[in-house]
């Protein structure tokens, strides 16, 4: 009964959300025509849907999206309600190029050493040629961090994503010997917050602002796909190497290309790594077949340098 | 008629004199620490107290000032933790493993293994919250409480081991609370009022003996269950994992076996202090010894049991990952402290105390030492190996992650922690008698119950 309850409000509250944002796109653009106030254009073009359905080309700089601060801890710790985002990463495209780290880390304010995605050089056997593997968090359906978590700060979405809420997490480190790929990394001193978004109230849909002795780690960028937009990891690739959808819509797409999602794994033999420990990734591999890139050694060594003490 | 009257008699006099003995000798330790004793205490609370400036450091910086990284996620304080742990279990061991199955011999020592027991779980207690990145958060464990976590089961299990623990202790040392009270009249007045109000105003009624000696023989029972879940769930907080290394389902025995072991290599270790520091030569006689050496022979052979299934059954097998992390173990980066774990800290003690001569306090305490220390050093080797071997390769991080090597400050605050746990067992030591006088003359077939019903106080 109260589930019942909880969902038709929901129903409502997305129902007003919805039309609350077009007005207040709206109420903005209308703002924005009386006072010209001097804004920095971020040249980035974004189409969006007004209220009454007409298309629009608004610059990026306008897509302040409200909206996502407005859930509150409880609506994202549910979901983006009837999605299952997934992601497909093309093993055949990827020529190391680390764009993905670096948009990840610019996107999430991280600096290296931390690595929410990293690239790894595979060496399956002597006899096979090496290949390089984009390696997120695999928001699996069977996770093994959260089962651990002694205070459900990390935990499944109904979107099939895996956040933490850095505000109750204790820092056990528990969900990090937990998971059997290393995707998540620690806030070991003082995370360094960019200058002017200290204030930023925190969201565990951006993981930001980050907190000090909190476990963190790629989380898909819900905040990302509540405004209709890909990860930075995708975007940023410059050989299309990670494709991100909707398991439910059957299609994921790198921002170029798009493909149904069954027929991408069925016709290239998509996989999922290490199937064996039972965990159900999100996250599926192509086999590195008919390289668009032939392998090369990596030219220099990457995050030589540790933390320092601030 | 007479005669056996003349003869009971002589008999209780006997007892009592005994008895009067016995307990001048306890109390002896209790009237004045020595010199060396203070420089003891003043030793320990320094190395407290630099470990308190460094955990005041890794407080205000955050884990950073730690060796501890992304990979190496757990160092060694966790394998304190599980060191501790794993000490504490001796307590049940020695008082109610023992008990339960009629033996007898081990009655003066049950003080010294539940002490340990207590201390501990206390520092276990501690020294987990060090490894806690927001301890100022720690009540979010009871606000939102997972019970699917072991790390719950692992809050349940301790606090009540520990109460368990100190009841177990406590209850048995009433009687000799009550001599303190009665008998130390010049020490300071908070140490009388705390005889005072701890001995429960107890006089030794057959009402009292019966509640006391009913309750032990619950607590005896109870705390067996307890203490084997105690460390296999600390041995689940690795064996729920899917790590190469940990993922093992001999992991709950493999630590009770080691516990045990390391436990009882304490409990010999304090035997030999105390025997020493408070001349107790006669009651911690060479026999006790001689007890104790056969009992860790017994639990190094089964120890040894669950090692070769831990770690020869999958080096026969030499799966995929496992076998990285094998081959570092038996021939690689750790070869050295892992063959000394396993020959010095538990083959060749149980080799050497097979033979009789070895079998005498000194020998057997010195032999004690190494598979103290290297207990110690296993638990690290059963954390932090796993964790820089895992499915994928370890890349693009800085060298120092790849390997672990503890900081300064855990280092200070590793040996804060065990100077703490000497530190209750010393402070103890001053204020309580460290051995059981009723359990112990019961032991030489002098009940102190039937004397306390006769009155007998006084020739």
């Amino acid at each position: 009964m109260k589930n019942e309850n909880d969902k038709s409000d929901r129903r409502k509250f997305l129902k007003f959300g919805a039309l609350a944002g077009g007005v207040v796109l709206l109420g903005s653009a209308i703002g924005k025509a009386i006072t010209p106030e001097p804004e920095k254009k971020s040249g980035e073009k974004v189409k969006v849907l007004t209220a009454d359905g007409k298309l629009m080309e608004v610059d990026g700089c306008q897509m302040k999206h409200p909206a996502a601060n407005k859930f509150t801890n409880q609506e994202m710790r549910k979901g983006i309600s009837g999605k299952k985002f997934v992601m497909v990463i093309d093993l055949a495209r990827c020529a190391n190029a680390r764009k993905c780290v670096e948009g990840c880390q610019k996107m999430h304010h991280k600096q290296a050493p931390t690595e929410w995605i990293k690239v790894k050089r595979m060496d399956d056997a002597a006899t096979l040629t090496p290949y390089w593997f984009p390696q997120p968090c695999f928001h699996c359906d069977n996770p093994p961090c959260t089962k651990v978590c002694p205070v459900d700060a990390t935990f499944k979405r109904e979107d099939g994503l895996v956040v933490i809420d850095n505000e109750r997490c204790i820092g056990c480190r528990f969900c990090m010997a937990a998971c059997p790929y290393n995707a998540r990394s620690f806030n070991w001193g003082e995370p360094i917050i960019p200058q002017g978004m200290e204030q930023e109230e925190y969201s565990i849909e951006k993981s930001f602002p980050a907190k000090k002795g909190t476990v963190e780690k790629c989380d898909f960028c819900p905040d990302m796909a509540r405004q209709g937009k890909l990860p930075d990891c995708v975007t940023e690739c410059p050989n299309g190497t990670i494709f991100f959808g909707d398991q439910n819509e059957d299609t994921v797409t790198n921002g170029e290309l798009t493909f149904r999602l069954k027929e991408l794994l069925t016709n290239r033999a998509g996989y999922r790594y290490l199937e064996e420990l039972g965990t159900e990734p999100r996250v599926y591999y192509l086999p590195p077949v008919n390289r668009d890139f032939k392998f090369e050694e990596d030219s220099k060594q990457h995050n030589t340098e540790d933390y320092k003490i601030i | 008629m007479e005669k056996t009257e003349i003869l009971k008699s002589e008999m209780l006099e006997k007892h009592h004199l005994r008895r009067e003995e016995m307990r001048a000798d306890v109390l002896r330790p209790l009237q004045k620490s020595g010199l060396w004793g203070n420089i003891w205490v003043a030793f320990l609370i320094a190395i407290i107290l630099i470990g308190g400036y460094a955990y005041y450091l890794q407080l205000k910086n955050g884990l950073i000032v730690t060796g501890l990284r992304d990979y190496a996620t757990w160092g060694i304080y966790i394998s304190n933790f599980v060191f501790f742990v794993a000490i504490s279990l001796v307590g049940a061991l020695i008082s109610s493993v023992l008990r339960l199955t009629n033996f007898t011999w081990y009655r003066p020592l049950t003080r010294i293994a539940e002490i340990i027991a207590v201390a501990g779980v206390i520092w276990a207690g501690l020294i987990i919250i060090v490894d806690m990145g927001r301890p100022d958060r720690i009540l979010n464990l009871f606000l939102h409480p997972r019970i699917q976590s072991p790390i719950l089961w692992d809050v349940i299990v301790v606090s009540t081991y520990l109460t368990t623990s100190v009841l177990l202790l406590y209850l048995p040392l009433i009687p000799g609370i009550a001599i303190c009270r009665n008998t130390l009249t010049n020490k300071p007045k908070w140490q009388r009022w705390m005889y005072k109000v701890l001995s429960l105003g107890w006089n030794g009624t057959e009402e009292q003996w019966k509640i006391m000696k009913r309750s032990i023989a619950i607590l005896c029972v109870v705390i067996i269950p307890l203490a084997i879940s105690i460390h296999t769930v600390t041995s689940w907080l690795f064996a729920t994992t899917l790590r190469p290394g940990w993922d093992s389902t001999n992991f709950g025995p493999y630590f009770v076996a080691g516990a045990f072991l390391a436990g009882t290599a304490c409990v010999i270790i304090g035997m030999y202090v105390f025997r020493k520091a408070y001349h107790f030569e006669k009651y911690l006689t060479d026999e006790h010894f001689g007890y104790m050496a056969k009992l860790l022979v017994f639990l190094a052979f089964v120890y040894a049991y669950f090692n070769i299934n831990e770690y020869f059954i999958p080096y026969y097998k030499m799966r995929g990952p496992e076998a990285r992390l094998l081959t570092d173990l038996f021939s690689g980066k750790f070869a050295g402290l892992y063959w000394s774990a396993q020959i010095l800290g538990m083959a060749l003690p149980a080799v050497l105390l097979m033979f009789k001569q070895m079998r005498k306090p000194l020998p057997v305490t010195l032999i004690s030492i190494p598979v103290v220390v290297f207990a110690w050093v296993k638990r690290y080797l059963i954390v932090t190996p796993i964790l820089i071997h895992p499915y994928l390769p370890i890349q693009n991080v800085p060298e120092s992650w790849k390997n672990y090597f503890p900081s300064w400050v855990e280092i200070a605050i590793v040996s804060a922690s065990l100077a703490g746990v000497l530190l209750i067992i010393t402070i103890f030591s001053r204020l309580f008698p460290m051995i059981s006088i009723w359990e112990t003359l019961e032991n030489e077939g002098i009940d102190l119950e039937e004397m306390d019903k006769l009155k007998i106080e006084k020739v």
